[in-house]
């Protein structure tokens, strides 16, 4: 016990200081980081494969453009039609184009070297959050009229008259405050908390193998390389799912504010 | 929320509160990406595939003419195979009472030349037999004078005679050869 928790004592787990980068050179603009680096790295990536596979589409795919095929029939038959019905193909640009990006910013997190996913910094959630609540409150009031929008919102019909009493607030909080801002938290603290586990088991190797190679320690350390593993493999996953949650959410919003009954 | 804040004291600094340039810089590649992927590139694709459905539907449509087209020639050349194989019937048909016709009217003329040679025939035994009937009517009456004069220039009394008289006459006429047939 007494040796093990020696080095233990030494260890220190990586905490949200991680996520604190620098300018990425002396004399660089203070906002000049490696996340501001690589959000921009990744928007123009997507333009990349995005250009190779749909630039100059052909009746019968090749290449990357069945890539960029599977990925549109994704967006369109898993995100939009079930939600926007009719309407899907009108909200595909958006839709698109904000899976892609996100998919690709949360892959970064898993990119050797790079090993940052864009999105574990809020600010860039929030951008996304905030355009889909702006487009979702202007979409409602557009289609549904501004007492017809809060109304249909705030006062479901069918439901006994004292029910309302609590559920109109309820609504209203859900709709215009609370969700925006999970719908922006949840991705942010997905990647957030992915990358903080993959550092920390990637830590624990790195420790225990490298720097403080005891025989106790060394269990302990193959087990930090193995989670490492398999955590990478879990948070890919996680990476996909929740650009797919993200856009599934905004395209439900976008929807709930074309059709009232939905 | 209680572990970033702690993270927050210790730091100085909460990962809850956007930085206003990574805020600008997500807006900036936001949009740039909205425009190249979402403005520019996803109505071509879009495009490409509602062709290609039509192309498909196209192709689905054609094959289906070609069906049909294909089951119209084929009723088609049920329907002359039909009226080719009745027209045969009725060839055979037809040919087939012609022969008899022609069988019947062979048969009768047969049996006309028959009935007439035949005719012919008695008609020539009738003649023959008028001239013989004629001949040996003469012949008859010169030989029965002959016998007559005979029986009449012998003796009457004797019967024994007068058959031997016969007889002896009848070996004569065998004896004459015209006489017999």
């Amino acid at each position: 016990m007494t040796p093990l928790m020696l080095v233990a004592d030494d260890f220190k787990a990586p905490g949200p200081s991680i996520f604190d980068f620098p300018p990425l050179y002396d004399g660089a603009p203070y906002w000049l980081t490696k996340p501001v680096l690589m959000a921009i790295f990744g928007a123009i990536v997507v333009c990349a494969l995005a250009w190779s596979a749909f630039a100059n589409p052909k009746l019968v795919p090749r290449g990357m453009q069945n890539v960029g095929e599977m990925g549109y029939q994704f967006v369109r038959d898993q995100v939009a039609r079930p939600f926007l019905g009719k309407d899907a193909e009108r909200w595909m640009p958006l839709l698109l184009s904000l899976f892609f990006l996100i998919l690709l910013w949360n892959f970064f997190g898993v990119v050797p070297l790079i090993q940052i996913p864009v999105a574990s910094h809020i600010a860039f959630p929030i951008v996304f959050a905030i355009t889909i609540y702006v487009i979702k409150i202007y979409l409602g009031i557009k289609h549904q009229g501004l007492g017809g929008y809060f109304k249909n919102m705030m006062f479901p019909p069918g439901l006994p008259k004292p029910i309302y009493v609590l559920l109109a607030p309820i609504e209203f909080l859900s709709n215009l405050i609370i969700a925006p801002f999970t719908h922006a938290v949840r991705l942010f603290a997905n990647m957030f908390a992915g990358h903080l586990i993959l550092a920390f088991f990637s830590m624990v190797g790195f420790w225990f193998l490298f720097e403080k190679l005891t025989p106790l320690g060394a269990g302990l350390g193959v087990v930090g390389v193995i989670m490492t593993v398999a955590m990478t493999g879990f948070e890919m996953f996680i990476q996909f799912l929740q650009a797919f949650l993200f856009t599934m959410l905004a395209a439900m919003y976008i929807g709930n504010s074309l059709h009232a009954d939905h | 929320m209680t572990l970033a804040a702690t993270f927050l004291a210790a730091e100085g600094e909460s990962p809850l509160l956007p930085h206003a340039y990574e805020l600008v810089v997500g807006s900036f590649a936001f949009l740039v990406v909205f425009l190249v992927v979402g403005k520019i590139l996803t109505p071509r694709i879009q495009k490409t595939l509602a062709e290609r459905t039509e192309a498909i539907e196209g192709g689905i449509k054609k094959a289906e003419d070609a069906q049909a087209e294909a089951q119209r020639t084929l009723e088609q050349y049920r329907a002359q195979l039909a009226e080719a194989r009745q027209e045969a019937a009725r060839l055979r048909e037809e040919a087939r009472e012609q022969g008899a016709a022609i069988k019947a009217e062979l048969r009768e003329e047969a049996q006309a030349e028959a009935r007439r040679i035949i005719e012919a025939a008695h008609a020539q035994i009738e003649a023959d037999r008028q001239q013989a009937f004629t001949q040996l009517r003469g012949e008859i009456g010169r030989l029965s004078t002959e016998l007559a004069s005979r029986i009449v220039g012998e003796s009457l009394e004797d019967e024994a005679r007068q058959r031997r008289i016969v007889d002896r006459f009848l070996e004569e006429l065998e004896g004459r050869p015209e006489a017999v047939r």
